[in-house]
């Protein structure tokens, strides 16, 4: 067993573009239920909408990448606008639903035959991100790695994770200067009790809109940096489990913090590419009965996901308030 | 019309048969001598062969690779120039009359061949469904969507209980309707072969036995420690999560069938056609609820139930022991959950999504109807199986569930109450 494979894996994955999307997801999740306590389980669809607008702009009308980038926020705006309209006036359970179905119809018009000439349908969409990689300065010659073991990235993965950090950064100081501001102090007295907020004069309403409009476009970023990442988008990758794993981002960082959504973007991918990695090793260790070396090859991922599920649950159960969290943040107006 | 559909089902049979050793083939050694191909034949049942129609084959760039027409026996082969995945697309316009792609089968298939491999590319073509006339065509459909929304409306009891008597959100009860399915499965095959029908109860019994134990082992627990609305929700999404990665990893991610009633002529009645098995999926289903009904609304049972969804103070304070009834419910739920997985199984066979797809389907009949009511559920849930299936007449069957979650959101947008709900202040 060969734990610097693993931890060079596991490191990989926490600092890799996938950290950089959930991180963004998680984020904007933070605006949303962390500060202002909507319940929305359907970020899934900012995601979505971020990561097809840039690619249905440039693979299908055939405009400029940073047009497509522009597109994909917007769209993700328009879909907070419309989704909030209607539901900031329902309770918790009420609005969580109302998200991951909103969500869900999306996808699914979104990935059907009939969207083929526009979206590419079931077949996915792929463009050229060229104009994104033009400006990449690290060398990227076919030899060209950086890091240490397999700790270690492209040129071309630097290049993303390198603007994708760089966002997290600038989002992260946006969300701590918006929140520190009088109006992020209306926000969480929104999320204590709304009726409060009201009495005293303020538009719950328009500030719950203002939340979701912002979260939403966080989370598009992270669709787009998707896009941007893969050079394309597909139906399948936007399943209402990716918002679960936003959710176990946050709540493991600690919601309603700075820093938690990161960090527990980063841990969520350390510790589930621990965990494949891990059993991967553990399926070519010979000292193992061969029963139980076939039950696990092939399931790593099966496994790391549903440990996924176990986190979950425990937080929930044993530290609500996450990582870095504080407890007497958590307490919502809904219950 | 009718004899077609049993044609096709033998066809796609004959098919399948006919492509296994093109498949195998795919894993044996490259051949470098041997030319790397996609091939297939375009043919229903044993005699009719589909000749002149037009097939393309495309790589992953949409370069075109090769064009070819069938030969006399339905035949096409293309030669591609490399390994790798291929697009290939059959021209519908060049079908014969009255033939067309089989529902829910597209033009576009992908293909992976592997260097020197010959990699068989299937379409399943069946006698074109226009020229049915509309009244049978809606006729079909509405038994369909009789029996999805059977189907659901007895996975969605037992949520609209749980949330009736305990406040609770139950996202993983689309994984107690796998669960049924799964273990009914396992029962049927490979833990000693039952008759699918004992399968089923030995299933239900599991059920309610999980059912009792997740209600003693964590939910109420979790009510003793009043926990916020948003924990227990999550902690349900954990638990669905969970639940669903468990049954991928003892059951596989292929979609499986049942042993049993697989193969079967169907009976004609008026402008119906529907095999045995529909028939009694239907009448047991609507046998069970009837049976759930007059105990959920004449027994002692029933009676504390509903005094315990309307105010559980009260009812414990009135000598019920709420603790007991939640238990109850929680087992009659589970087990009409999984008996609803059971049937849903043998409709469409067992995957470790199949209760997660209904999960949504499932809220927006128990939304429709009025949470917390079991016959609102019965209702709601009706409603929305036969829209769902109904909606194939006019818009395309990848859509159809489109049709649920648009009726689930309008429901909460414009009578948050349900159609049988009491109004009350919800947000």
């Amino acid at each position: 067993m060969d734990f610097s494979i693993i931890f060079g894996n596991a490191a990989r994955a926490a600092f890799g573009p996938e950290a950089v999307i959930l991180a963004l997801a998680a984020i904007g999740l933070n605006v949303h239920f962390g500060y202002t306590g909507l319940l929305n389980i359907g970020q899934v669809g900012f995601l979505l909408l971020g990561a097809y607008g840039t690619s249905v702009s440039v693979a299908t009308f055939g405009w400029s990448l940073w047009a497509g980038v522009v597109v994909g926020l917007l769209l993700s705006v328009a879909f907070a606008v419309a989704l909030g309209i209607p539901t900031l006036r329902l309770n918790t359970v009420m609005f969580a639903m109302v998200t991951i179905a909103a969500a869900e119809i999306i996808r699914i018009l979104i990935g059907s035959t009939d969207a083929i000439g526009l979206t590419g349908g079931p077949l996915s969409v792929s463009f050229d991100a060229g104009a994104f990689y033009d400006l990449n300065p690290y060398p990227d010659g076919p030899h060209d790695r950086y890091g240490i073991g397999t700790f270690e990235f492209t040129g071309q993965q630097l290049w993303v994770i390198t603007v994708g950090w760089l966002l997290v950064a600038l989002v992260t100081a946006g969300v701590v200067m918006l929140v520190r501001s009088p109006w992020g102090r209306v926000l969480k007295s929104i999320r204590e009790d709304q009726d409060a907020a009201r009495s005293l004069g303020k538009n719950v309403f328009s500030y719950k809109m203002q939340a979701l409009v912002i979260g939403g476009a966080i989370g598009g970023m992270g669709g787009v940096i998707d896009a941007i990442k893969t050079s394309g988008a597909d139906p399948n990758g936007f399943r209402p489990q990716v918002t679960f794993f936003a959710y176990t981002a946050l709540l493991l960082g600690g919601s309603a913090t700075y820093l938690g959504p990161v960090l527990g973007a980063v841990l969520f991918w350390f510790l589930r590419e621990w965990i494949e990695s891990f059993l991967r090793q553990i399926v070519e260790e010979a000292w193992l009965p061969d029963v139980v070396a076939e039950f696990f090859d092939g399931a790593e991922g099966v496994i790391s996901v549903a440990m996924v599920g176990v986190a979950l649950i425990l937080l929930m159960l044993l530290r609500p308030q996450g990582i870095v969290g504080n407890r007497t943040e958590m307490q919502l107006d809904a219950r | 019309m009718r004899r077609g559909v049993v044609l096709v089902g033998v066809a796609l049979i004959v098919l399948a048969a006919w492509a296994a050793p093109g498949l195998a083939q795919d894993e044996g050694e490259p051949d470098q001598s041997e030319p790397t191909v996609l091939t297939g034949t375009l043919r229903l049942g044993f005699d009719q062969f589909f000749a002149g129609v037009e097939i393309t084959a495309a790589d992953e760039s949409g370069t075109r690779v090769g064009q070819v027409t069938t030969d006399q026996d339905g035949r096409w082969t293309i030669e591609v120039p490399a390994a790798g995945d291929y697009l290939v697309t059959l021209n519908e316009q060049t079908l014969p009359e009255g033939i067309s792609l089989r529902e829910g089968h597209q033009s576009t298939t992908e293909a992976t061949v592997l260097q020197g491999a010959s990699r068989a590319v299937v379409f399943a073509v069946g006698e074109a469904p226009k020229g049915t006339p509309f009244g049978e065509r809606a006729a079909q459909t509405v038994f369909n969507g009789l029996k999805f929304g059977l189907i659901i409306a007895m996975s969605a009891i037992g949520l609209s209980l749980i949330y009736g008597t305990t406040g609770l959100v139950n996202f993983a009860h689309g994984e107690l309707v796998t669960f049924g399915a799964v273990i009914a499965w396992y029962f049927n095959t490979s833990w000693g072969g039952l008759n699918l029908v004992l399968a089923a109860l030995a299933a239900m019994v599991v059920c309610g036995l999980l059912g009792a134990g997740m209600e003693t082992g964590l939910f109420r627990p979790l009510r003793r420690k009043r926990l916020w609305i948003f924990q227990l929700l999550v902690v349900t999404i954990g638990l669905s999560l969970l639940g669903r990665q468990l049954i991928q990893l003892f059951f596989g991610p292929e979609p499986l069938p049942y042993t049993d009633f697989q193969v079967q002529q169907r009976w004609e009645f008026g402008p119906w056609a529907v095999t045995p098995r529909e028939v009694v999926t239907v009448v047991a289903i609507i046998a069970v609820l009837v049976g759930a009904g007059l105990v959920l609304q004449f027994s002692r049972f029933g009676k504390a139930t509903r005094a315990v969804s309307d105010n559980p103070g009260l009812a414990e304070a009135s000598g019920i022991n709420v603790n007991r009834v939640v238990l109850w419910v929680w087992v009659l739920g589970t087990t009409l959950a999984g008996l609803g997985g059971v049937f849903q199984g043998l409709d469409t066979d067992i995957d470790p999504f199949l209760g997660f797809q209904l999960l949504l389907l499932i809220f927006a009949g128990v939304e429709l109807g009025g949470f917390g009511t079991a016959f609102g559920a019965l209702v709601g849930s009706l409603i929305i199986g036969m829209s769902t299936e109904v909606s194939t007449l006019w818009i395309s069957p990848e859509l159809k569930f489109v049709v649920p979650l648009a009726a689930l959101i309008g429901m909460v947008l414009l009578r948050p109450q349900g159609l049988f709900g009491i109004k009350a202040r919800v947000g």
